[in-house]
């Protein structure tokens, strides 16, 4: 997919006034935050915890050689960060869309619709 | 030892109680509280209750000592089991909630075909069977072993506390004991790690010291026949491919099976769901965390007891395993040179896995309420886990096939509430045999359960997701390749079945197969999708849907931010 709008954070480019473009829009920025997301993942855990971690093993911080550490503490401290960012952050794109869900009606919100 | 039985029946018998008082006020009368706890659950209650779901009566006992003994290789399980939760936080449990129905099969039946859901269903089923029968078992290893009631009545028992509150509460009052059993079986976990930690390093921070004991772990594993517990890709033998595969499937299969995703049904909103998956994540990392700390200090206290001493001067500690079963020292001139965890390594002394979580409060000398309140946990981890399962099962059977297959969505209420609990009750008297006599294969078979989930689910609820044009045409022969490739591979590397084992092929391990079965279902279920006709147009629509948590609000309640949103706000009603 190309990237043709930068529009995201300042929202000042009216864009063209197709009804559904603030749903591309919206649908971009959280596909973009998940692939950043996902490539930190990959990287921690498979990189560092499994492709490189003979070359980090030859670290050593706190008796830990690197590697391990990535293996076995590091990769799953992430994984914990990893999901608390793309929460808060999804939190604050559904805000700026105006699809964050008000939490009474959201309880008939999913029955209601089809 | 008999104070020790007396405390774990006391902590045994009070947390029950709980249990079976929380499932009475929890009980319920209609579907939606059954199968989703009316979508009413708390994030970070949904969170706990995700942990317990999620670790199993195998982690909580096993875990730590097979980390131990595979050394740095433990961290297929480690990273596997929790980093398949950012695939379910990002890829899968929002979207999944905002689609808001009951099951797993429902949503693919739904998104794709009738065929599909009748496979979905099949595969839910036999996936969650496997495992649960390991729960049973697990739960009747705890009664056995701290309570000296035979294996049998132990199951029983297990089975009878997880009637009373399945049945009666559905996923309700599973969801709150779950809480319940979460807050147990934590507590009875870190308490004996911090004291061993403190004993053994003076910090009382297992995570973070039991770095400073991996230089003399080393040395003495190297002394005594094992491997070095820092060195990578020596405890597996198909190396770092293996390891790498390992991990994928571990982690494709955590995001795809069913007793996980559900959880994630039972939230208010969609944001409830994603911060669940945090909550969820966070509680099963202070277990995760905590277990390659718990593996290594126990192993080098038993590995230093054991260094060449004889059968009469090991740590005291050890001596009741050893009547249970579970050490054999076997030294032909009486003194101790090898240490394995392998029954058929021929070493001198031979330790199973699981005492060296079940022995830490010993080993850190705690007093004996403590090594109760560890029997406690042990059970609330076997428990919360095989009554979330078997809601599976039953859903599965009574709402996929039953009422949306057989009746074709016509049974009233009363009647769906009525097969549901038979379901479920039928699911649970077959546990309970196959749990007393469990079948050759069930060790070998969890493999497959994740293996499955990864080859089978994982891809088609991405697909169903992210990509409109994936259709059920596609999504059945996926589905179906992933399995006959997983499966197959399976049988013919696995000892199972009467079957005998073959070499595996590239060094690639079953464990490690379900990632490669799930590349499989991904690119079938493309080629298959392109060549065959797009799915309706209701479908995309529903597709399209899910992505967006809720209508978008009225332009006043949006900031700045209009510009973008201003042609769509004026028209609430074309949003479709």
């Amino acid at each position: 997919m190309s990237d043709p709008a930068h529009t995201g954070t300042g929202g000042h480019a009216p864009p063209p006034a197709a009804k559904d473009d603030w749903r591309r829009q919206y649908w971009k920025k959280n596909l973009r935050l998940m692939v950043v997301l996902l490539a930190i993942w990959f990287l921690v855990s498979f990189g560092c915890g499994i492709l490189f971690i003979e070359q980090l093993n030859t670290i050593v911080i706190l008796g830990f050689p690197l590697g391990l550490w990535f293996a076995q503490q590091g990769s799953i401290i992430t994984f914990v960060v990893l999901i608390l960012v793309y929460a808060l952050r999804m939190d604050w794109i559904d805000r700026e869309f105006g699809v964050a869900e008000a939490p009474e009606e959201a309880g008939q919100a999913a029955g209601g619709e089809r | 030892m008999d104070q020790v039985r007396l405390w774990t029946y006391v902590f045994v018998i009070l947390t029950f109680g709980i249990y079976i008082t929380i499932a009475w006020r929890s009980r319920v009368k209609e579907t939606k509280e059954f199968y989703v706890a009316s979508r009413g659950v708390n994030p970070v209650a949904n969170g706990a209750a995700v942990a317990a779901d999620w670790m199993s009566a195998a982690s909580f006992i096993g875990m730590a000592g097979m980390v131990a003994f595979l050394g740095s290789d433990g961290s297929v399980y480690l990273m596997g089991w929790t980093g398949g939760y950012v695939l379910l936080a990002l890829l899968l449990a929002p979207y999944l909630r905002k689609w808001g129905k009951f099951t797993v099969p429902e949503f693919v039946g739904d998104r794709y075909s009738d065929l599909v859901r009748v496979v979905a269903a099949v595969c839910a089923m036999v996936i969650s069977f496997t495992y649960v029968v390991g729960q049973m078992t697990g739960g009747g290893v705890v009664f056995s072993r701290f309570l000296g009631l035979s294996a049998e009545w132990a199951v029983i028992a297990t089975g009878i506390v997880i009637f009373f509150y399945s049945v009666l509460g559905g996923m309700k009052g599973i969801t709150y004991t779950q809480v319940a059993q979460y807050t147990v079986l934590i507590v009875a976990y870190l308490i004996p790690a911090v004291a061993v930690a403190q004993r053994m390093t003076n910090i009382p921070i297992p995570q973070i010291s039991y770095g400073s004991i991996l230089s003399e772990l080393d040395a003495l594993r190297l002394e005594l026949g094992l491997d070095r517990f820092t060195e990578a890709f020596v405890g597996r033998d198909g190396g770092q491919l293996d390891v790498l595969l390992v991990t994928a499937s571990l982690m494709l299969g955590t995001a795809g099976l069913p007793h996980v995703i559900i959880r994630f049904y039972t939230t208010r909103t969609v944001r409830g769901a994603r911060f669940s998956a945090f909550w969820a994540l966070l509680f099963i990392a202070l277990l995760y965390l905590t277990a390659p700390a718990v593996g290594a200090f126990t192993n080098l206290n038993l590995l230093q007891g054991a260094k060449g001493s004889t059968e009469a001067d090991l740590p005291a500690w050890i001596a009741p395993w050893s009547e249970a079963g579970y050490v054999t020292v076997n030294a032909p001139d009486g003194i101790i040179e090898s240490v394995s965890n392998a029954a058929d390594s021929g070493a001198d002394l031979i330790v199973s896995n699981d005492i060296l979580v079940l022995a830490s409060p010993e080993i850190g000398g705690m007093p004996a309420p403590i090594i109760g309140l560890m029997a406690a946990g042990g059970m609330a981890a076997a428990l919360s886990t095989a009554a979330g399962l078997l809601l599976v099962i039953a859903s599965a059977a009574s709402h996929d096939i039953y009422f949306r297959m057989v009746t074709k969505e016509k049974a009233p209420e009363k009647q769906q509430m009525l097969v549901g609990r038979i379901a479920m009750a039928c699911a649970l008297v077959v546990a309970i045999f196959a749990g007393l006599n469990p079948p050759a294969f069930v060790a070998q078979v969890v493999a497959f359960a994740f293996g499955l989930a990864a080859s089978t689910f994982f891809p088609i609820l991405i697909l169903g997701i992210f990509w409109k044009r994936a259709n059920g045409t596609g999504a059945a022969a996926g589905m179906l390749t992933g399995l006959v490739f997983t499966g197959g591979y399976m049988l013919y590397t696995l000892e199972v079945f009467g079957l005998s084992a073959n070499e595996h092929i590239l060094g690639v391990s079953p464990e490690g197969i379900g990632a490669i079965g799930a590349v499989v279902n991904f690119a079938v279920t493309i080629v298959v999708s392109k060549l065959t006709r797009p799915p309706r147009p209701e479908i995309q629509e529903m597709v399209e849907s899910i992505r967006y948590p809720a209508q978008q609000a009225p332009s006043a309640e949006r900031a700045a931010e209009g510009a973008a949103s201003e042609g769509a706000a004026s028209e609430g009603s074309a949003e479709r």
